[in-house]
């Protein structure tokens, strides 16, 4: 049995994709993980629906305030430098093109880029929330999940099956196993998690894997 | 003109059965009207339509709640069979497993409900205060939230047509407010509060503190007093 990366080495891996000087908005899940391992030097400013830029650490315990939480209802410590804002403004910095990179959870990806992560089908009702607008508004989106599902379905598709939240709009995905770029020709498998080959990634991915000419093990 | 009201009872004694209210809040208690919801149970009024972010997760899982405090958000509302029809971005639990008021409810077809995507149901509410009456936006294209509506391309990029929201009534938070009606609100707490009291007939605002004109130096006003129509002090 080959090994799969814990959720925290997924997001120091989609951390190394953040540049100096971004403006990232980190959703729910694994994406909230990314901003503790981000390498020192680089300066980011996180945005997050609930209206706020240039968030940083959680509050310490005995130290929450109820005005001043993330998208996840997380408390957060103030910090020099953090600006707030309504809704409408919150929302016309992502679909205005001001975010840099997203990070997303997601249920599926298909090999065009389309993403599909606010609704199960067999629940028959979901939470869109801002995840349509980040899709959608923000420069680069990627996205950051385990490769398979919880009852080992796969998740990078050719054709998503569930509700879709944006077209084409995936850019990368990191998971549990592989680092996958969204190219024009179709899915590029780019790196592999130690151990795992070509063939071992494509068993646990419905769509079709290109392998990149340089494939290589995940390096953090 | 006296905006300043005693009570919050008596702030929202007029809310009709049928009435459009907009609830502000993110999900959690901060930027949430909780003593103005608390006064609407108790008034009773039925047949609401509500526009919220969410159908109240703070009094379901404690989101953005503050260890130890009991939540009353839009949910109570749902519990006490006041709502006919929702309109949100967040309407249930994150977790199926956990079903909250709205969703059973919603199973039973004694509620509507219209789903947004969050930045345009915000869009749509500033919009309803701005004399915009629709706009096309790129969220949602090529998604089943689409369907029904007008596309149209601009820039080589699909968009589709989403109309203002107006409302009747907003329920809304703000930390200070003078007696003229200006507001400021705390760190993430405008969330939709900023912009609803800009789309609604009458604008009903829970503050923490009400002070002089003045007091709030007029730099750091967010809402104008023009936005705003009744004042309770919690």
């Amino acid at each position: 049995m080959l090994d799969r990366l814990p959720r925290e080495v997924i997001a120091m891996r989609v951390a190394k994709e953040l540049k100096d000087g971004d403006v990232v908005n980190l959703g729910l899940g694994i994406p909230s993980l990314c901003s503790q391992y981000v390498s020192e030097g680089k300066t980011i400013l996180y945005h997050s629906e609930s209206g706020v830029l240039n968030y940083g650490p959680m509050a310490e315990q005995g130290e929450e305030d109820d005005d001043l939480i993330n998208a996840s209802g997380q408390f957060l410590e103030p910090t020099p430098g953090m600006s707030f804002f309504h809704s409408a403004d919150a929302f016309g910095m992502i679909r205005g093109g001001h975010i840099d990179v997203t990070v997303l959870g997601a249920l599926q990806v298909s090999k065009k880029g389309d993403l599909s992560n606010w609704m199960l089908p067999s629940r028959g009702i979901g939470n869109v929330g801002g995840a349509m607008d980040l899709a959608v508004g923000a420069k680069r989106v990627i996205v950051a999940m385990e490769h398979k599902g919880r009852d080992g379905e796969p998740k990078v598709v050719s054709e998503c099956s569930f509700p879709l939240t944006s077209p084409t709009c995936v850019s990368l995905i990191v998971t549990d196993i592989a680092v996958i770029s969204v190219e024009q020709e179709g899915l590029i498998l780019r790196e592999t998690a130690p151990g795992w080959g070509l063939e071992d990634v494509q068993n646990e991915t419905e769509a079709e894997l290109i392998p990149a000419n340089d494939l290589k093990e995940i390096s953090l | 003109m006296e905006k300043v009201f005693s009570s919050f009872d008596e702030a929202v004694a007029d809310i009709f059965d049928g009435a459009v209210i907009m609830v502000s809040g993110f999900g959690g208690t901060g930027g949430t009207a909780q003593n103005l919801i608390v006064a609407l149970r108790d008034h009773g009024a039925s047949n609401l339509t509500i526009i919220s972010n969410t159908a109240g997760l703070a009094s379901l899982m404690g989101f953005g709640t503050l260890p130890g405090h009991t939540a009353v958000d839009c949910g109570m509302l749902i519990d006490n069979d006041q709502v006919g029809k929702l309109i949100a971005s967040y309407p249930v639990s994150p977790s199926p497993s956990k079903i909250n008021s709205f969703e059973s409810h919603f199973r039973e077809g004694e509620i509507g409900l219209e789903l947004v995507p969050q930045g345009t149901l915000a869009e749509r509410i500033r919009a309803g205060g701005a004399g915009i009456p629709a706009f096309f936006t790129p969220t949602g294209v090529g998604t089943q939230l689409a369907e029904g509506k007008e596309v149209r391309e601009f820039d080589g990029r699909r968009h589709i047509l989403e109309t203002a929201l107006k409302a009747d009534f907003a329920l809304v938070k703000a930390h200070k407010a003078d007696t003229l009606g200006n507001l400021s609100y705390k760190g993430t707490s405008q969330n939709f509060g900023a912009v609803m009291v800009r789309s609604s007939g009458i604008s009903i605002v829970e503050v923490d503190e009400i002070v002089s004109p003045g007091q709030i130096e007029s730099h750091l006003i967010n809402t104008p007093a023009l936005f705003v129509d009744r004042i309770v002090k919690r």
